[in-house]
C-alpha cells in the first residue's frame, strides 16, 4: 500500500514540497482518498474481526468484485482528464455482455475470437462519439448521452432476455486463479490491474497522456501551442470505449451471462469513483492512481455493508453521494485556495 | 434551390427544426394508423393518440421546463429523477400511513410535505452551485447519487401501494372532458412563460447564463437567480413525481421517474436551448418533449419491436443535434447556411414568429403552450 501511495511523486518532480505547499499540491485529493480507504479498512478490521475481515482475501476481493469498475473507471479518468465525460459507459459495458454472450452461445463463436470483435466494438463506438464531438461541436453530454441510447437500445435488439453463458472456456476461464501465497486474484483483476499499470504509463510518460492533460487545463492553449487537439480528443472517447468494452468482457467473465440490463448506471459508479479520486471534473488535474484509490473506497463500502448484514443495499448508493459530496467541497477549498 | 425571404424566415427561426421533426412525426403515423389525428369522445372523456401523447409526456414536459431554465444559466440539473423518486416516495408513504386515504386534506398535506421536500433538493442543489461554486454537473450528481438511496430508504425499498381517490385525479384524473395532467402543464408553462417572458426575470435568466460575473458586476444578484432556478427545477420535478406516482397510485423509490434527467436534458436541447446556457425557448422545450412522446407513441402504434425504442431515440438526438450544430451545417449545406445559421442569435428572427408560428405550428401541440 505505502509503495502505492508513494508512486504519484514520480511527475513533476520540480516541486519538492515543504508543508505549507502540500496543501495547494495537487497530490493532496489522492492522499486524502489514500488516508481514507486506510481509515475505512482499519475501522473495518476492528469492528469485523472476528468475522474474517482480516483475511487478505477479504482485501483482494476488493479487485475481484471490482476488476471491471476499475477498467470503466480508468477509461472515464482518461475523458475526465480531457476534460469531457462519457455517459456512455454502463451502456457499452452492457451491450458488450449481450454481443459476447449472444456470439459464445448463439453463434456458437469461439471466445477467442469473441474478444476481439467485443473490444473493437466498443473502441469504434467510443471513436465515433469522439469524432461527432470534436468534427461538429456538439457537446460530449449530450453525444455520449444518445450513445448511452444508442448501446443499451442495441441490447434490447440482440435480445429481451438475459443469454447465461454455459461455455466451457468462458467458464474455465472465468474460474483460473492465480495464487498470491496468502491469496488469489481472478483473471479479472490481473488484467484490470495491468490496464491500470498501462494508463498510467500512458497517462505520465507518453506524449498522448501530456496532450490529455494539456487539453484538459485549457483547450484554446493546448491548440495554440500547435496540439493536434482534435486527434487526442478523438482518441480519448476511443480509449474509454475500449476501456469500456473490456470492462464488459470482465463483467461477462464475472457473471458469465449477458443481460441487456447489466451495469445500468455503472456511468455514475465510474465518474463517482474518478471523483473520490481526486480528479477534477474540469479536466486537467488528477491521477491515476487516485481513480483507484476511489474505486477502492467504493468496493470497501460495499464489503463493509455486507458484512454489517443488517444494513440495506441502499444505503450504499447514500454513502457514496455522502462521499462523492465531501471530496466536491474539498475540491473546491483546494482550487480556491489555489486562486489567491 | 430557391430561397425566397419567408422560406428562408422559416427555416432560420428557432422553432423551426423541432417542429418539423414533430410533424414529421406525426405524418409517419397516418400512413399506419389513419385515424391518427381523430378524437373520440367516450364516456365523456376525450380520447385520440393526440391525448394520449400529451398525457403521458406531461411529467417530461414539467421537467423538462424546470431543466430549461436551469440549462439558461449554464447549468445542468441530474438530480430531477431522483427527486421525482423523492417525492412520490414521501407523498405515497404519507397518505398510506393514513386511515382514511381519501381524505383531502390528508392528501393535500402530502403533497405539501413532497414538495417541500422537492425544494429542499433544489436548496441544496442551488446552494452548492451558487454559493459553493461547484460545477453544476457534479453537484446536482450527488443528489442524482444519493436521492435514490434516500427515495428508497422512505419507501424500506418496497413499492407502496396507495388507494386514494383525490390524489389518483392528479396523474390519472380528468377534469372537462380532457386529462386533468394536462391542466397541471398548461398552468405551469404559463405560469413559466409569464414570469420569464413578461417580467424581466427571463432577461435575468439570460444575462446571468451569458456571463455569470459580468451579470453581477452590472448589479444583477446572480447568485440569487441561480439559487432560484434550481429551485423552480426541482419544484417542477416534485410536480412530476406527484403526477407520475398518482398515475400509477404507487411509488417506487427504484424505478420512478429513471432517466428522466436525461429525456428532459434531450428535450431541452432538441427544443434549440444551447447547453452553454445564456438563450432558453420555453416554446422549444414543449415541442422537444412531445418530439420525446411523439416519438414512443410512434413505435408502439408503427408495431416496430418495442426494444428498439432506444435505438431510435439515439438516432433523433443525433439527427436534431447535427441539424443545430452550425458547423455540420456549414459542411453539409455550404457555407451560405452556416453563416445565416450564425446570425440565429442576434435580433433579426425576433420579428418572424408571428408568421412562422401559425404555418409551421399547425400541429396541435401549440395548445399547451
Amino acid at each position: 500500500m505505502s509503495t502505492a501511495t508513494k508512486t504519484p511523486t514520480v511527475p513533476d518532480s520540480r516541486t519538492t514540497s515543504k508543508g505549507a505547499r502540500l496543501l495547494g499540491d495537487r497530490r493532496l485529493p489522492v492522499l486524502v482518498t489514500a488516508t481514507l480507504f486506510l481509515a475505512m479498512y482499519i475501522a473495518g478490521l476492528s469492528r469485523y474481526t472476528n468475522y474474517g475481515f482480516g483475511e487478505p482475501q477479504v482485501f483482494l476481493n476488493l479487485f475481484i468484485d471490482n476488476g471491471y469498475l476499475l477498467v470503466a473507471a480508468v477509461g472515464a479518468t482518461f475523458v475526465i482528464l480531457s476534460g469531457g465525460i462519457d455517459l456512455s459507459v454502463g451502456s457499452v459495458i452492457g451491450f458488450t455482455t449481450m454481443l459476447t454472450a449472444w456470439l459464445v452461445e448463439k453463434q456458437g463463436l469461439p471466445i477467442l475470437v469473441v474478444i476481439p470483435i467485443a473490444l473493437g466494438v466498443g473502441a469504434f463506438g467510443g471513436f465515433l462519439m469522439g469524432y461527432v464531438i470534436h468534427n461538429f461541436e456538439i457537446q460530449p453530454f449530450i453525444v455520449t448521452l444518445a450513445g448511452l441510447f444508442l448501446f443499451r437500445g442495441l441490447c434490447l435488439v440482440i435480445s429481451k432476455e438475459s443469454i447465461s453463458i454455459g461455455d466451457a472456456s468462458v467458464s474455465s476461464m472465468a474460474q483460473a486463479q492465480a495464487s498470491l501465497g496468502v491469496g488469489f486474484l481472478s483473471v479479472g483483476a490481473i488484467v484490470s490491474l495491468v490496464v491500470l499499470a498501462v494508463a498510467f504509463y500512458v497517462l505520465h510518460y507518453t506524449r498522448f497522456g501530456r496532450r490529455v492533460y494539456a487539453i484538459g487545463g485549457n483547450e484554446q492553449s493546448a491548440m495554440l501551442m500547435g496540439l493536434p487537439q482534435g486527434g487526442t480528443k478523438i482518441a480519448v472517447y476511443t480509449v474509454s470505449g475500449f476501456c469500456s468494452a473490456l470492462a464488459g468482457l470482465l463483467f461477462t467473465l464475472y457473471i458469465q451471462s449477458g443481460d441487456p440490463l447489466h451495469a445500468t448506471g455503472m456511468e455514475l459508479d465510474a465518474i463517482a469513483a474518478v471523483v473520490i479520486g481526486g480528479t477534477l471534473l474540469t479536466g486537467g488535474s488528477g491521477y491515476i492512481l487516485g481513480t483507484l484509490f476511489g474505486v477502492l473506497v467504493l468496493g470497501l463500502i460495499k464489503s463493509i455493508i455486507q458484512f454489517e448484514g443488517t444494513l440495506s443495499s441502499w444505503w450504499t448508493k447514500i454513502a457514496t453521494g455522502v462521499l462523492l459530496c465531501a471530496f466536491i467541497l474539498i475540491q473546491r477549498a483546494m482550487t480556491t485556495r489555489k486562486k489567491t | 434551390m430557391t430561397t425566397t425571404p419567408r422560406w428562408r424566415a422559416l427555416t432560420q427561426h428557432h422553432l423551426f427544426w423541432p417542429v418539423a421533426v414533430l410533424v414529421f412525426l406525426l405524418l409517419i403515423n397516418v400512413p399506419f394508423t389513419p385515424d391518427f389525428f381523430s378524437i373520440k369522445m367516450t364516456d365523456g372523456h376525450l380520447y385520440g393518440s393526440l391525448v394520449s401523447i400529451v398525457l403521458f409526456g406531461s411529467p417530461l414536459i414539467l421537467v423538462a421546463v424546470g431543466m430549461t431554465l436551469v440549462i439558461a444559466t449554464g447549468g445542468i440539473d441530474l438530480s430531477v429523477g431522483a427527486v421525482v423518486a423523492i417525492t412520490g416516495a414521501l407523498t405515497c408513504s404519507y397518505i398510506s400511513d393514513q386511515a382514511d386515504q381519501s381524505a383531502l386534506s390528508a392528501v393535500l398535506l402530502a403533497m405539501g410535505i413532497g414538495l417541500v421536500a422537492a425544494v429542499v433538493c433544489g436548496l441544496w442543489n442551488g446552494f452548492l452551485v451558487a454559493r459553493m461554486g461547484i460545477q453544476p454537473i457534479i453537484a446536482t450528481l450527488i443528489i442524482m447519487v444519493a436521492g435514490r438511496g434516500v427515495a428508497q430508504l422512505i419507501t424500506d425499498g418496497q413499492i407502496i401501494t396507495i388507494n386514494s381517490e383525490p390524489y389518483k385525479l392528479i396523474g390519472g384524473g380528468y377534469w372537462l372532458t380532457l386529462p386533468f395532467s394536462i391542466f397541471v402543464v398548461a398552468a405551469v408553462v404559463a405560469v413559466t412563460v409569464a414570469l420569464t417572458r413578461r417580467t424581466a426575470l427571463g432577461l435575468l435568466v439570460e444575462s446571468v447564463g451569458g456571463n455569470a460575473e459580468a451579470s453581477r458586476l452590472v448589479g444583477i444578484r446572480s447568485r440569487r437567480i441561480k439559487i432560484m432556478v434550481y429551485v423552480f427545477c426541482a419544484l417542477c420535478a416534485g410536480i412530476a413525481g406527484l403526477m407520475i406516482s398518482s398515475n400509477t397510485s404507487a411509488a417506487d423509490g427504484n424505478n420512478a421517474g429513471l432517466w428522466i434527467e436525461l429525456d428532459a436534458i434531450l428535450a431541452v436541447v432538441i427544443g434549440g436551448t444551447s447547453l452553454l446556457g445564456g438563450r432558453f425557448s420555453i416554446g422549444g422545450t414543449v415541442v422537444g418533449a412531445l418530439v420525446i412522446q411523439t416519438l414512443t407513441t410512434t413505435i408502439y402504434t408503427i408495431g416496430v419491436p418495442t426494444q428498439t425504442n432506444l435505438v431510435f431515440k439515439a438516432a433523433v438526438v443525433i439527427v436534431v443535434c447535427l441539424l443545430q450544430s452550425p458547423k455540420f451545417r456549414a459542411k453539409v449545406f455550404g457555407a451560405k447556411f452556416g453563416s445565416g445559421s450564425g446570425a440565429k442569435g442576434g435580433g433579426k428572427p425576433s420579428a418572424t414568429p408571428a408568421d412562422t408560428a401559425p404555418t409551421t405550428a399547425a400541429a396541435p401541440k401549440m395548445e399547451v403552450s
